[in-house]
């Protein structure tokens, strides 16, 4: 039961297509307006794109570009939607909004609700069953409506950054609960945190500009990212330029590294680095194998502890003694300097 | 609830309450002038009469049914006019809210040359066995050709504050689309629903020129208490103040059902 | 807390205001009543202009009767406003300015007399009967009033709280018949519009309203409509300012070329 998605949507500017495999849970990232939510409203069927064909199985969702066009309406795809909002039904308690979905699917209403007291307890609310929702809080909420997608045995669950309108203290157990449900599961979720993405799911689409950029498991598109979006997420430099024989040429010069296999020169190749492993000197050090690249400050900023100097698209980390020892200004020409062994090369 | 916060600023500059007060009074000195002219001691047996309790049945039922029927009809098109997207959507809604601005004569007049002997549809019903003309299904008619209006502004703007987000929801948890109008969209503008129904009530309450244009004036069939009121004022003025009087009172308690409590309305707006 | 109490105050002030407002209103009117008679003209050729208050079923000759008169007293206005009779007594003992009041029947001009608002004693000036009204193609085949009390005769009458419901009633007594309306209008004017249009197979209303309406509707005479034979009177108003003019203007529809205007219009002679 894999699933596989293509679809276009011109007004949209949209054109993406996914394959995944059964049981798989893929995180969906990118910059707003990338299309992220435009991809679940397609899957969903709230929203008919302009061609392509998406299953679950052997089961068709849509199928635009067949003689006798196939569109299964949002109630038949068993694709549960859990939205930012919980958007639990106001006027329902959160027992009946959970019991919802099968009372819906002509599951009778005692067996409808014993089941959704099942899953009430599975998102730890059972003591809220009998609430309206007005009475929730905005984690309470999103774990019934969590346990509302749940109990409907979805094929296929979506979730929309779930954790995006909870307070720090509720979104750390909902992350726990789903990292629980998602484990088994067949998910997309989307989230802006790569965190979400390094806990709960299997692979990492990068989706920007409609298209999907980078594609492949969790680790190895965050570890190796490929476009500056990935990079920003992992917190990671990265930058490319053409193979030399002692490493990439950059706009901001030379760059050594390790690289997983031999890369042959001319190749398109990307260097990705941590901030922290940067040091910056305002005169070029001597004698040293280091690389070191060239670039002017254009920002200074706190970054947790340390002081996060951004030049262009490089950013490094130092304290703050170091700061206020070399005296940094926005505008100031300065030398990156970092070890070989802390960048890594691969193919872009 | 706290209806007045002691210490709340309110930005309502001092002469608003006297331009308010001159408005208030528009509306309150006729009706007190009204009160002022009833002939207290008559009064039980006026509005008592057979006419006045005939008159006041008729207008109570027809009007109970044209709400009825307001609810049948309206939702629909409040539904259609809120979430549908058809072309010519808001011609549509410009051509059913037009008994909104019409002289309800013209309402009338429009009926009857559609559902009279002689109207558009109204030969063909007459050959198939119904007559409407002056009968209380055409009074029934008249009210709710001038009341749906009402109805289906009230309700679409409940549907468009509600907004479609818990409908989509309920689709992806496996609800039909009639399932999902019955146990989600219509329990969430219940509000909405219930003012609209009040309203097309009271309108149809009130309803006269299209009634008497339409369905003509018989006591117990098609003659309504604002009719009546109509025809008393001829003789008795006396009866027709009376009448009034009950009017008001009817229309008032419908109209404090539907707004007295604030509450309620902000209810229609969903928590987020 | 007085920041709290001073709206409520200005509301009180507004209203007060609105209610002085009021009672100066009706001052200047009574005022204006005292100083008529001597505000009155004595000379005796009419001139300026006077309203004209008449019964709805005299539009047609009364604009004609009042344009013929314009005519021949060039400098002089007479404004014309139509209502039922009732409602034009209503308005009148409410202080609306008129000089002449034209009534459909005695009973409103009693009422009017009762208050105290005629000048003269009133003039009967035409006199209307009623006659069947059907559509022109008149599908009930009606051709008496006896046929009117046949079933499944759609038959739309006056109210018997206007006067042409009461013509009708007492008809319906003095013949012996007992009618079954569809509906019972109140005015002739509805009754009327009910048969042009077709909706009713007959109606009984009076002989000018027929005439009125044209080709639209057919007037079937009736012997028993004798019993009640409605009698137009006309006077001036007490609280006249121009009675030269509102006089002189009654002469213009009692003299003989005012009387063939009402003939020709159906109108009978008292």
């Amino acid at each position: 039961m894999s699933f596989h998605f293509e679809a276009t949507l011109a007004s949209r500017d949209f054109d993406v297509s996914l394959h995944c495999e059964p049981g798989e849970t893929l995180a969906v990232l990118g910059p707003n307006g990338a299309g992220k939510s435009t991809l679940l409203a397609i899957i969903a069927g709230l929203l008919r794109p302009d061609a392509g064909k998406a299953s679950i199985g052997e089961r068709v969702l849509f199928d635009l570009g067949a003689p006798a066009r196939t569109w299964l309406p949002p109630h038949s795809r068993e694709t549960a939607l859990l939205a930012q909002e919980p958007l639990l039904f106001p006027h329902l308690s959160a027992l009946e909004n959970v019991a919802f979905g099968q009372r819906s699917q002509g599951v009778r209403a005692a067996a409808a609700r014993s089941s959704a007291r099942d899953w009430l307890a599975a998102t730890e609310t059972e003591e809220f069953a009998s609430r309206r929702p007005d009475q929730l809080s905005g984690g309470q909420a999103q774990r019934v409506a969590l346990a509302r997608a749940l109990a409907t045995s979805p094929e296929l669950l979506l979730l929309d950054e779930p954790m995006a309108a909870l307070d720090i203290h509720s979104a750390p157990m909902m992350r726990r609960l789903l990292k629980r449900e998602l484990a088994h599961r067949f998910a997309i979720i989307i989230t802006h945190d790569v965190l979400d993405a390094l806990m709960l799911a299997d692979k990492v689409a990068i989706l920007e500009g409609g298209r999907i950029i980078e594609f492949g498991p969790t680790l190895e598109v965050l570890n190796r990212p490929r476009s500056r979006f990935a990079a920003g997420l992992s917190g990671l430099n990265l930058i490319t330029g053409p193979t030399r024989d002692e490493g990439i040429d950059t706009d901001y010069g030379l760059i050594a590294g390790t690289s997983e296999s031999p890369l042959p020169p001319g190749t398109l190749a990307a260097a990705t680095f941590s901030p922290a492993d940067i040091s910056i000197y305002l005169d070029p050090p001597h004698g040293s194998p280091r690389n070191m690249l060239t670039a002017s400050i254009t920002e200074i900023e706190p970054h947790g502890d340390a002081i996060r100097v951004r030049a262009g698209q490089l950013a490094a980390d130092i304290t703050v003694a170091a700061l206020a020892d070399l005296a940094l200004e926005p505008g100031m020409r300065v030398f990156f300097v970092l070890k070989a062994t802390a960048v890594r090369i691969y193919p872009a | 609830m706290n209806r007045r916060s002691p210490a709340g600023y309110t930005a309502v500059p001092p002469w608003i309450y006297a331009v308010a007060g001159v408005g208030a009074s528009f509306v309150l000195i006729p009706l007190l002038a009204m009160v002022a002219k009833v002939n207290w001691s008559q009064f039980i047996p006026l509005i008592t009469s057979e006419s006045s309790l005939t008159a006041l049945g008729l207008s109570l039922r027809t009007s109970a049914a044209s709400t009825v029927l307001c609810i049948v009809l309206g939702i629909p098109l409040a539904l259609v006019l809120a979430r549908g997207n058809l072309r010519g959507q808001q011609l549509l809604r410009a051509f059913i809210l037009l008994p909104l601005v019409l002289p309800p004569v013209v309402g009338g007049i429009a009926l009857l040359y559609t559902f009279g002997r002689q109207g558009l549809l109204g030969h063909s019903l007459e050959l198939a066995g119904f007559q409407i003309a002056f009968s209380t299904t055409a009074v029934v008619m008249a009210q709710t050709f001038v009341a749906l209006p009402f109805m289906v502004v009230s309700l679409e703007g409940a549907l468009r504050t509600a907004g479609g987000k818990y409908e989509a929801v309920a689709a992806t948890l496996g609800a039909r689309p009639t399932t999902v109008l019955r146990r989600v969209t219509l329990p969430l503008v219940l509000p909405g629903l219930a003012s609209g129904a009040v309203l097309s009530f009271a309108r149809s309450l009130g309803e006269f020129g299209a009634t008497l244009t339409f369905a003509g004036s018989l006591e117990g069939v098609t003659r309504t208490l604002p009719l009546e009121i109509y025809l008393q004022r001829e003789s008795d003025a006396d009866a027709a103040v009376a009448l009034s009087l009950v009017l008001v009172a009817v229309a008032a308690i419908v109209v404090g059902l539907a707004y007295g409590n604030p509450q309620r309305t902000t209810k229609a707006k969903v928590p987020q | 807390m007085s920041i709290h109490h001073r709206p409520w105050a200005t509301i009180l002030t507004a209203t007060a205001l609105i209610l002085g407002l009021a009672g100066c209103a009706s001052g200047t009117v009574d005022n204006a009543g005292n100083q008529s008679p001597s505000g009155s003209s004595t000379t005796s050729e009419p001139s300026g202009e006077i309203t004209v208050f008449a019964a709805a079923s005299l539009k047609t000759t009364f604009t004609t009767l009042a344009e013929k008169f314009e005519a021949a007293h060039p400098g002089t206005t007479i404004k014309l406003s139509f209502a039922g009779s009732a409602d034009l007594v209503t308005q009148l003992t409410a202080g609306a300015p008129a000089d002449v009041f034209a009534s459909a029947d005695t009973k409103n001009m009693s009422k009017l007399q009762d208050a105290g608002l005629i000048a003269d004693t009133p003039i009967d000036f035409a006199t209307n009967t009623l006659e069947i009204a059907v559509p022109a193609s008149n599908p009930a085949a009606v051709n008496s009033l006896a046929d009117l009390a046949e079933p499944g005769i759609k038959l739309v009458i006056c109210a018997p709280q206007v006067p042409c419901g009461a013509a009708t009633k007492s008809i319906e007594e003095s013949a012996g018949i007992t009618l079954a309306p569809v509906s019972e209008e109140s005015s002739v004017t509805d009754v009327m519009g009910k048969v042009t249009s077709g909706e009713a197979d007959a109606g009984l209303v009076y002989v000018t309203d027929i005439k009125t309406a044209g080709d639209k509707a057919k007037g079937i005479k009736f012997p028993e409509s004798s019993a009640a034979v409605n009698t137009y009177p006309i006077t001036t108003v007490s609280t006249s300012k121009n009675k030269v003019l509102a006089d002189a203007f009654i002469t213009s529809i009692t003299d003989t070329e005012g009387q063939k205007v009402l003939t020709d219009a159906g109108f009978g002679t008292p």
